[in-house]
């Protein structure tokens, strides 16, 4: 037990778990157990457009530091306002429309790394400018667009097994994927050496380029996920729906564990954090807080948790 | 062509581009009126670009920098306008908090990119909580200092001019800037002769909150009312001005110059894309193009400079 206990505590994404518990026990004593499971399920289905692209952004930041992929929110809206003018509300056109907006979004990691190897500009501004392409784009694209999603997405976006979303369970399938890809393929080793140490892995014959390619059309391409889905949740895409997993996608990355500096990556954790930041929501609207107390209570508990984390020993 | 000179002199060169464009386009830009009605939310952006040129010397990112600034002009609108002592006091807590800081992200070995993340959640909290919808009233003296007229230059060049040479004076040029940029280029090798990196990360996060000031307070006296969402896109504005400016995020690299150039060179680009009836579709993306073939040419001057 103690040796377990010991074991648990040396895991990076124990704190996120922990912190969300933490925050969801505290939540149903002041409902005094009312919706105990109400809020979890909400928390499951919002949490997973967070878990989708915050898995993308993992990979961005494990292949070392300096990278990160500022592109999210606007692929995100990108792929929402394609899917939507595709299908154009007709349940025929579902497969084409994710076929077109998943494509959309895998041009644009395409472009993003086309940017950072092709024109050595750094990440965090090589998505960041060609974010400001891909919103002009889905702008221009989606003019007035007031499309709802054919009933079959909008089912599939909001169905529950057994009180669990469909969505989520889509979500802990890619999870897994993910981590079985992280530990035991040849491209997830890749990652984790590049971001250890790009040049050590250079030498070592690794192919670095195509690793970080794949690695920045992975992310693009789990906000085109995002996208679809977060449409099909919400009744159709809007410009600004991408807006709020900026922040978000980076922040459950660090909280659920994975290092900042690179070649550490933390799936678990991911959905830790995802559902700690969902729940402290929720709780801070139970208790009635309003929009400032609710900002800066997050604000502050997020730099609790990364402090209490502590962070990287130097090297 | 010495490649490093034209690697220096490119933020200057994209500038004078833009400038000339701009002037093509609306002629009647070129006219001292022209230049500092298209010019004057420069200055605010200028003075949040060096408050993040500051965080990038030690080799952070402040992700924080547009709510503070917008938080600042909240605070410039109410507080000290109906309370001036009690106003400067609360901006110097601001201050002091920035410091604070750099001190934890130094102590814990923080990534200040999560750090300042979860910081702006709280600077836009305190900021909605002082004024839950724009509001307030920018102090008499700050709407004059930012309505100057000086003489032949417009005030807005008089001002960009003034912050670059003195940041640059101040880090480029003293003994102690050398320190300063050491720590973001070499940080152990400082510890080893003796310097504090804490210290060091102190004041150079507490320049960063005093340049914060400056730029919220500008904003305000523009603005004439405060708004706690008013310098969203500061965060990013600022750090792609310092980058446009030829900064480097790790190693130390950073020009003052450059950073206000970068910072004049966003400014001008929004009104350029405006003479040229761009559809405001394309305003964003355009900017986002702007920002490519600049750093396209960077490249192209940085790839020749590594061949030799």
């Amino acid at each position: 037990m103690n040796q377990s206990f010991a074991y648990l505590k040396k895991q990076p994404w124990v704190w996120s778990f922990a912190a969300a518990l933490a925050v969801w026990l505290i939540t149903i004593a002041y409902t005094e157990g009312q919706g105990a499971t109400a809020i979890l399920t909400a928390a499951l289905s919002f949490a997973t457009f967070t878990i989708i692209v915050g898995l993308g952004q993992m990979m961005v930041i494990t292949t070392g530091p300096g990278n990160v992929d500022l592109s999210i929110p606007a692929t995100i809206t990108l792929s929402g306002v394609v899917a939507m003018k595709v299908m154009d509300e007709q349940t025929a056109m579902i497969i084409p429309g994710i076929v077109a907006a998943l494509g959309a979004a895998t041009l644009v990691g395409i472009f993003n790394y086309g940017l950072i190897r092709l024109l050595r500009i750094p990440p965090i501004i090589a998505t960041l400018s060609s974010s400001f392409l891909i919103l002009s784009t889905a702008i221009s694209y989606g003019r007035g667009i007031r499309i709802k999603p054919p009933l079959p997405l909008s089912d599939f976006a909001t169905a529950r097994i057994f009180g669990v979303p469909l969505s989520a369970i889509l979500v802990l399938v890619i999870s897994i994927g993910l981590a079985v890809v992280l530990k035991r393929t040849v491209y997830g080793r890749s990652v984790l050496a590049v971001g250890q140490n790009m040049r050590a892995a250079w030498l070592a014959g690794m192919n670095v380029d195509r690793t970080r390619f794949a690695t920045y059309v992975l992310s693009a391409f789990f906000s085109g996920i995002c996208g679809i889905v977060l449409s099909g949740f919400s009744g159709g895409a809007a410009l600004n729906m991408g807006e709020e997993f900026l922040l978000a996608s980076i922040a459950t990355v660090v909280i659920g564990g994975t290092s900042v500096a690179g070649g550490r990556a933390n799936v678990p954790g991911i959905w830790g954090a995802a559902l700690f930041m969902y729940l402290l929501v929720t709780m801070l609207n139970t208790f009635g807080a309003s929009a400032g107390v609710r900002l800066i209570l997050t604000g502050l508990m997020i730099i609790g948790v990364i402090v209490a984390a502590g962070g990287e020993e130097q090297r | 062509m010495n490649r490093r000179l034209l690697r220096q002199a490119l933020p200057f060169i994209s500038l004078a581009v833009v400038l000339i464009a701009t002037f093509i386009v609306q002629p009647r830009t070129m006219s001292y009126f022209g230049l500092n009605l298209m010019l004057q939310y420069a200055v605010p952006i200028a003075l949040a670009t060096i408050a993040q040129m500051f965080i990038i010397t030690v080799n952070d990112l402040d992700l924080s920098i547009g709510p503070f600034v917008g938080l600042v002009s909240c605070i410039g609108a109410t507080l000290l306008l109906d309370n001036p002592a009690l106003g400067i006091g609360a901006l110097a807590v601001l201050i002091a908090a920035y410091g604070a800081v750099g001190a934890l992200v130094h102590l814990r070995n923080l990534p200040s990119i999560v750090v300042t993340l979860g910081l702006s959640f709280v600077w836009l909290g305190i900021a909605v909580l002082i004024l839950p919808s724009p509001g307030g009233k920018a102090p008499v003296w700050l709407k004059a200092i930012m309505s100057v007229q000086i003489p032949v230059v417009p005030f807005p060049i008089v001002a960009a001019v003034v912050i670059g040479v003195v940041v640059h004076l101040a880090l480029m040029m003293s003994s102690y800037g050398v320190i300063a940029r050491g720590a973001g280029g070499n940080p152990k090798a400082l510890t080893r002769a003796g310097w504090s990196m804490l210290r060091t990360k102190i004041i150079m996060y507490m320049l960063a909150g005093f340049f914060g000031v400056l730029s919220g307070l500008s904003l305000l006296g523009l603005t004439t009312a405060g708004d706690a969402h008013v310098a969203d896109r500061y965060t990013l504005y600022s750090i792609a001005g310092v980058i446009l400016g030829g900064g480097e995020f790790i190693g130390g690299r950073v020009s003052p110059m450059g950073a206000v150039v970068g910072a004049l060179t966003l400014a001008l680009a929004g009104s350029f894309l405006i003479f040229l009836k761009i559809s405001p579709d394309w305003q964003i993306g355009a900017q986002g193009a702007i920002l490519i073939i600049v750093l396209a040419l960077r490249a192209l001057v940085t790839y020749g400079e590594q061949k030799r």
